[in-house]
């Protein structure tokens, strides 16, 4: 306890917003039925995008490669069924532009083809060969930002990490996801933390949750106590789930400004995450479908679904029995830091957490004010930023005092724009501060 | 009394003088060469300061002048008779090419073309850009947020109903417009090919067709009418600027949304409006 002495107990800020959890946390995961045809994004990771291996009329398998990596920071995609390759299209994404897609149209059997061989041994395997195999079964991030893991897991030698942190906090409001999968599926997800562990060679191993799923830290802790896992229950306060925050509640250490996690030796993985490395181990399988949460008010059955990657939001829609209350905003992810949409045609991705429908009453139309200098958004960021100040110098097109005043550490949670009584776009000052600072860095670099 | 006032301003004339001459010589030995065709330049020059030229301002282009490291012809603001002055007072060929203008590739307004209401976030293209790839259905056209009439030092972008139109009058070409467009959709022209195609969108005709009712849908009517002055690029026409068509093209071809058209049909149509 010594060296935690003087410490914060918790991380600073945040805020706590209506959670709407209630609409699908006691749904369990149901099972989609095939559809027709499945949309799959090409580019479903952070990094550089993979190369397409199939063209228009080919036959693939459920669980075949479709798009092979063309870096270390890129990972293939696998396709979610049997089926005929009909064509390379151009889909909307969840971020708004038009993304590149392999479309296939099933053919009903669901076949199985893939190449990966189960690893039953996976205890007695070389380090490298369980990373080759997360890389070759297309793993990345499932919480929000799809970083490939095997990047994750392959740190610098100077890097020394010694602590492995489960991500079960699920902090977004209305998202249960995660909840659930905690709930159905805990030998998975342990599993799935001991083969990252093993192939760190690290043996602390913590899964932190929020306070607001009960259940869900009683089923763990009855599973852990066999792996040597702990389970820490955390306090309900967005943004909990973040990776810095995650990482000071339940180590106390801090990540430096632009650091990574790996700069205070620890990794941190969502438990949806874990248990698709399970999956890819043991079981042989691709990562081909996730558990989503479809949910909000103007949906009229919310719960959660086992969907294959590539479903569309429609397709997903018609799952929960369509929509009532006149929807006014369509959200890929969770209300705080998803996406709003504007077409039903984009699709299910590896990162994609939960469909949110909100009806006219949880939306708003308001008219941004001038700054009064409230600091309420000072004191909710939980990065010690001044967003205030930063929000003003994107509206000027300050953009080196946005820098100055480290702009680069947002992480858009969108603690400042809920607290703001002049109702200001922050996160969409921010984003547009951090944009320009990108694009000047690079256009240095290629000098 | 008298002795103290009259020996005072004796010393103070003194000191005077002595630092007068000093001053003179220090002039004659310290002096700058300042060449005086950049100021006569400098008065000939526009003086907007917009930067066209690449430099940062006028005074700045007339030094770049008169040292031989830029050419009249860089003005992009200067007529050709101004041109001509500012390479008679440097001794050298005016070199005037044909005058440059920006074009705003869309025709699609608030009425003709689909867009989300909802959006209520920063009146900015590229914050707008930032929140599902701006509010209108097509992905690469105008968004109307009038970024690039405000970068305009001319006044010469008139936003019409969530559209941007540049004022063949009174646009000079600088090309600011060009880098305050997120997505690229402004270009220069040649001032006299008046016939554009008013659509940037490459997607395919049946898909323009269901967000746009101006796009250029690839019917390639206006390529058959005239194949030298237009060019097609996959689903969208565009006009061969090193030939460009006359005005008599939009007749014949039977544009079927009107997208190639010139811009002052289009302020035509969309002043009637009001």
């Amino acid at each position: 306890m010594s060296e935690n002495q003087g410490k914060r107990k918790y991380f600073r800020g945040g805020v706590h917003p209506h959670d709407g959890k209630a609409l699908s946390a006691k749904n369990s995961i149901n099972e989609a039925p095939l559809f027709d045809k499945y949309q799959v994004v090409l580019q479903q990771n952070i990094g550089a995008p993979p190369k397409a291996i199939v063209k228009k009329g080919d036959v693939v398998l459920k669980g075949q490669m479709i798009a092979e990596s063309t870096g270390f920071v890129c990972t293939p995609v696998h396709a979610p069924t049997s089926g005929v390759v009909s064509g390379i299209v151009e889909i909307p994404g969840a971020m708004g532009q038009s993304v590149k897609a392999i479309e296939i149209a099933s053919d009903g059997e669901d076949k199985w083809g893939s190449s990966l061989k189960p690893m039953k041994d996976w205890e007695q395997r070389d380090d490298s060969e369980i990373k080759q195999r997360i890389h070759d079964a297309g793993i990345v991030g499932m919480g929000g930002a799809a970083f490939p893991t095997h990047v994750k897991l392959s740190p610098p030698e100077n890097k020394n990490i010694d602590y492995l942190i489960l991500n079960g906090a699920e902090c977004e409001p209305y998202l249960t996801a995660d909840h659930r999968l905690m709930i159905e599926d805990p030998e998975r997800i342990l599993k799935g933390a001991l083969i990252i562990a093993n192939s760190l060679n690290i043996n602390k191993i913590a899964i932190g949750i929020e306070k607001n799923k009960p259940d869900a830290i009683k089923i763990l802790k009855k599973h852990s106590a066999d792996y040597g896992i702990s389970i820490v229950p955390l306090r309900m306060m967005y943004p909990q789930g973040a990776e810095k925050q995650l990482i000071y509640s339940v180590t106390k250490r801090k990540v430096p400004a632009g650091g990574l996690p790996m700069d205070c030796g620890c990794v941190v993985q969502n438990v949806a995450t874990a248990a698709a490395v399970y999956d890819a181990v043991v079981k042989g399988q691709p990562l081909i479908e996730r558990v989503t949460t479809i949910t909000g008010n103007s949906v009229v059955n919310p719960g959660n679904w086992r969907l294959k990657l590539g479903t569309t939001a429609l397709d997903a829609l018609k799952l929960a029995s369509g929509v009532k209350n006149n929807p006014a905003k369509i959200i890929m992810g969770g209300p705080m830091m998803g996406f709003a949409q504007k077409s039903l045609m984009v699709t299910i991705t590896k990162n994609s957490s939960g469909i949110l429908l909100l009806d006219k009453e949880d939306t708003s139309i308001y008219e941004s004010r001038q700054c009064i200098n409230c600091k309420g958004c000072v004191d909710v960021c939980p990065m010690n930023l001044t967003p205030s100040v930063l929000s003003k110098a994107a509206v000027k097109e300050n953009f080196d005092i946005a820098e100055r005043f480290n702009v680069m550490d947002c992480m858009e949670c969108g603690c400042c724009a809920y607290v703001c009584p002049s109702r200001r776009p922050m996160v969409q000052h921010l984003r547009l501060a951090k944009g320009k600072i990108l694009a000047k860095r690079r256009a240095q670099q290629n000098k | 009394m008298f002795e103290t006032i009259l020996f005072s301003i004796i010393l103070m004339a003194a000191v005077c003088l002595l630092l007068g001459v000093l001053i003179g010589f220090a002039v004659k030995i310290f002096a700058v060469q300042v060449d005086p065709r950049i100021e006569e330049i400098e008065e000939l020059l526009p003086g907007a300061n917009c930067g066209g030229c690449g430099k940062a301002g006028c005074s700045d282009f007339a030094k770049a002048l008169v040292a031989g490291e830029a050419m009249p012809s860089g003005c992009p603001v200067a007529g050709k008779a101004l041109l001509e002055e500012v390479a008679k007072v440097l001794g050298v060929d005016a070199e005037t090419g044909e005058k440059q203008i920006a074009l705003v590739r869309c025709g699609g307004d608030r009425s003709s073309s689909s867009r989300s209401e909802l959006y209520n976030g920063v009146n900015d293209c590229a914050s707008a850009m930032l929140i599902a790839g701006g509010p209108k259905g097509c992905s690469y056209g105008c968004l109307g947020f009038a970024s690039c009439a405000r970068a305009c030092p001319f006044n010469a972008i008139e936003m019409v109903d969530g559209l941007a139109i540049v004022h063949e009058d009174l646009c000079v070409g600088c090309g600011k417009c060009l880098t305050a467009c997120p997505r690229d959709l402004i270009i220069l022209r040649p001032q006299s090919a008046k016939v554009n195609v008013y659509c940037n969108s490459p997607a395919k005709g049946a898909q323009k067709r269901k967000i746009c009712s101006v796009a250029c849908i690839g019917c390639r009517k206006c390529f058959k009418v005239a194949e030298e002055n237009i060019e097609m690029k996959g689903f969208l026409a565009t006009v061969n600027y090193d030939n460009p068509p006359q005005e008599d093209i939009i007749e014949e071809a039977k544009c079927p949304t009107g997208c190639l058209s010139t811009t002052t049909t289009l302020l035509k149509k969309f002043h009637s409006h009001d």
